[in-house]
Order: C-alpha cells, then structure tokens, then sequence
C-alpha cells in the first residue's frame, strides 16, 4: 500500500526530477518490475515503484527523506528492467541531489558523508585515499570501532597504502571541483 | 596488440591483486598496455550519487588524456568502465554537457574514445582458441560461479558488454581454460557495491545470500572481474560468520588471477596472497593439473 502524505512540503518534486535527470516519469504504468527487481527492496521501507507514484501524486521535500534515497546501491536493475526504458536508477540519483540540496535528514549510515569523504580526497590527490576516506567518514560518525580490527591484516597485505596516491593530474581535476561549484552542484 | 590501460584507483590499494594479475597475464599474451600519464580517479558511485556533472568530467578527463594517444582504452575494474562508458554516452548524447566539461577540461572531449573491458581484450581480440592453447594448467575439477555483479552489464544498452540476465563471458573462459563454470542464478545480483562502509548492514545481508548460494551449487570458488565486488565478497565472510555462526571459506578471485595460474604464472605474479579468504584449495588443484 502507498500512504500519500497530505501535508506535502514545498512544491511537487516531478519537475524538479525530470530537469535533473532528464527521465520522463510519466510514461510508468506501475507493473513493478523495479520493485520486483530492487537489491535493497527488503532492507527498505519503501520501493522504486512506490515512489515513481509518489512523485505522479505531486509528492514534495517529504519523499527525500525516504530511506531508499540512500539505501539504494545504485545496481540498476530497475533501470534494465523497467519495460517502459525509465531510467529510475537516474531518478533516484536527482532525488539524492535535490536532499543534499535541500538539507534533507541524515539517513542511516550517513552515505553522503562518506561520498564527500571520497570525492574531498579526489579533489586533493587526483585519485581516492582509503585511509583518508575512512578517517573523515569514521570522524563524522564517531564510529570508530567498526572494521578497526581488519586494518591490520589489511595493511599487512597493503591491501590498503598509508601514503596517498601520487601522479594524478590534480591540476584538471581541481578545475572540474571549481566548475561543479560554479554550476552550483553539491559540495564535495 | 597495444592499449591505453586505465588501472583505476583500487589498483594502487584494495585490488592491486587485480592490477598485478592483469598486467602479468596481459604481458604473458603479448598485449602492451600503456597507462596514460597523469590519470585521475573516475567518480565511482560518490560522483553519480552526489552531481551529475562530477559524474561525467572526471571520467572525461581521463578520456581526453586516452584520445590523444590514439589507442582504445582498456579498463579492468567494472566500476570505472561503467563509468567511463555512461560518461562517453552523456557527453555525445547531450551537446550541454559536452560544453560545460570541455569548459572544464579546457579542451573539447567528444565522447569518442573507444572504452573497453579487458575480458573483451581476452575474449574477442586474444580469442579463446588462443588463450586454450595457451593453457599450461588446465581448470580441470575447478568448480567455478561466475560473478558479474552490477557494473559490467548495467546499463546494458549503453555498455553492450553481454546479455544482461545471464551474462557468459566470465564462463566461456573458465570453460576455455578447462574449468567447470557453474550454472547458478546469482550472475548479476548486486554486493552492496559502494555501501561497504556506510551500510554494512547492506553488504553483509546481499553478500550472504550471494555466498550462500555459491556454496549450495558446489562453488569451489567465485571468479570476479569487480574490485568493489571482490571486497565485498573476500573482505565480508568474517563479518558473516561471526553474525551468523555460518562459516564462509569461499575464495574470491579475480578471473585475471585464473587466466594467469592457467599460463603457468606463480601464485606471488598474480597477487594471490592478497586474498583475504586464502585460495589454497584452488591454488592445489590447478597445480596438480
């Protein structure tokens, strides 16, 4: 069952949606293949299909709190699957930008933290830095324990480098950074 | 055979067991990659999930670098393939994007830099005759479940990499090098990719139920050609195991790893001691073939 909430906040998302993603929603018919599909449909409260009828009924800022928003891991089967071509795995990603955007809620695990962790050491290295992105994103959440008692193993193995990564081109990437900025894009 | 060899981030940390594979079976073949200088970080699920601009330009600066050597590009991590492929599409399919990552490049990039995975190296341009022949060590008795996870075969209309549903390319190798790929129905299922740190409650769920049935069809190992699937895969059986009292001892390799044991490469070449989950059941029998 899909529950519209009445007391939309702001005005409907659709738009906002399809400008960022460039999807038509209209064209869906409901036949849930997405949701059939969806690796995370059992570890979320709500469904692909669900909020492609949400975004139909004109739902508002309230629908990027939904915990699928951050608990999708982007595998796109929904898209693949979809008989009508949505591209739902692109609408999920603009209703990622419109909550950074918008300073939705924190959601479980803080995934975007740890997308800013990772692109701030792009953006300083011109390649990732695990150890950076681990300290910034464990820094963020306080969870400091978890995985800890696997570093050990894994340096051995340097399977993970203490040093960060050399020989990018930082200079191109750093202009990239300037320019989604300048586009107003959210900030890593 | 002369490529642009674009190692990708994980290449110089969690999968440098990939790299190392890649470049010595590459070498064994034949096959020149040349790494283009300067290259830089592809995006990876950060950059989509959080701007769709980030998203295309740091692939395309990697492109724009690969266009001027005048060689296809060959990628072996699924996630900056993927990533390069959807990149190269937006950027022909929408002239707005074009400019604005030419603006930011300070150069213009079309979007027609040829981008291929390196299983297509092997497959097409090798050939499997070849590579059969080739065969020091056969796979013989290896039970093998390929994994192809989420990012070599989605979106496949834009990646054309295999059918999308049951992709083979992974089991027509192990076949050529002898060994028996199984059939199994977690092809493309997904690992968590991305969500290790953030969710792990996510990864270890969907990597279970991938293992578990690994283990039902007899798998003496799982062949990947994804360092995010690898990981989460190798890096999560002792999560599992200590939540759920199972007891995963399912090696994770990399396909690259097979090929090269199979050419009669060393364990040490190929970056087996890496493995978090130790492949010694396989390393034994293919030596023994």
């Amino acid at each position: 069952m899909i529950t519209i909430n009445k007391k939309k906040t702001g005005r409907g998302l659709k738009d906002a949606v399809e400008k960022i993603c460039g999807v038509g929603l209209s064209v869906c018919f409901q036949c849930k293949k997405c949701s059939s599909g969806c690796s995370v449909a059992k570890l979320a409260k709500s469904r692909p299909s669900e909020m492609m009828r949400q975004l139909h009924l004109g739902a508002g800022n309230e629908l990027l709190e939904s915990d699928l928003v951050w608990t999708c891991a982007s595998c796109e089967i929904c898209s693949a699957r979809c008989p009508m071509g949505i591209d739902v795995a692109a609408v999920i990603d603009a209703l990622r930008k419109l909550a950074l955007e918008r300073g939705a809620s924190k959601p479980a695990g803080n995934v975007p933290l740890f997308n800013r962790a990772f692109l701030r050491t792009v953006k300083m290295f011109g390649r990732t830095y695990e150890i950076g992105i681990v300290a910034a994103y464990k820094l963020g959440t306080g969870k400091w324990m978890n995985d800890t008692e696997k570093f050990p193993a894994m340096l051995k193995k340097r399977k993970i480098s203490l040093l960060p990564p050399r020989g990018g081109d930082r200079k191109t990437v750093g202009r990239i950074f300037k320019s989604s900025k300048q586009n107003k894009g959210p900030q890593a | 055979m002369r490529y642009a060899y674009f190692p990708g981030c994980s290449a110089e940390s969690t999968a440098q067991d990939m790299h190392q594979s890649t470049l010595a079976v590459a070498r064994a073949l034949g096959i020149d990659l040349v790494e283009p200088k300067g290259w830089t970080c592809c995006g990876a699920t950060a950059a989509h999930q959080t701007d769709p601009f980030l998203a295309v330009s740091l692939p395309a600066a990697n492109m724009a670098k690969v266009q001027d050597m005048k060689l296809d590009m060959v990628v072996n991590c699924a996630a900056c393939f993927n990533r390069m492929k959807v990149a190269n599409h937006q950027i022909a399919a929408h002239p707005a994007m074009r400019q604005q990552v030419s603006e930011a490049l300070e150069r213009d990039y079309d979007g027609s830099v040829k981008v291929r995975h390196f299983l297509e190296v092997l497959l097409d341009d090798v050939g499997l005759k070849a590579i059969s022949r080739a065969v020091k060590h056969s796979l013989k008795d290896l039970k093998v479940a390929c994994y192809y996870g989420c990012l070599l075969v989605r979106p496949p209309k834009i990646l054309k990499f295999d059918d999308p549903e049951n992709p083979t390319s992974l089991d027509r190798l192990v076949k050529a090098m002898g060994g028996q790929s199984l059939d199994w129905p977690c092809k493309v299922e997904c690992c968590g990719g991305g969500l290790s740190l953030s969710r792990t409650d996510v990864v270890v769920q969907l990597t279970d139920s991938i293992l578990d049935m690994a283990c039902q069809t007899g798998a003496d190992c799982i062949a990947v050609s994804c360092p995010m699937c690898q990981v989460n895969l190798d890096l999560r059986q002792q999560d599992i195991n200590k939540q759920t009292g199972k007891n995963y001892q399912m090696p994770i390799v990399y396909i690259t790893q097979l090929v090269g044991l199979c050419l009669g490469l060393r364990p040490e070449e190929l970056g087996f001691e890496k493995l978090m989950v130790p492949a010694s059941t396989v390393l034994e029998k293919v030596a023994a073939n």
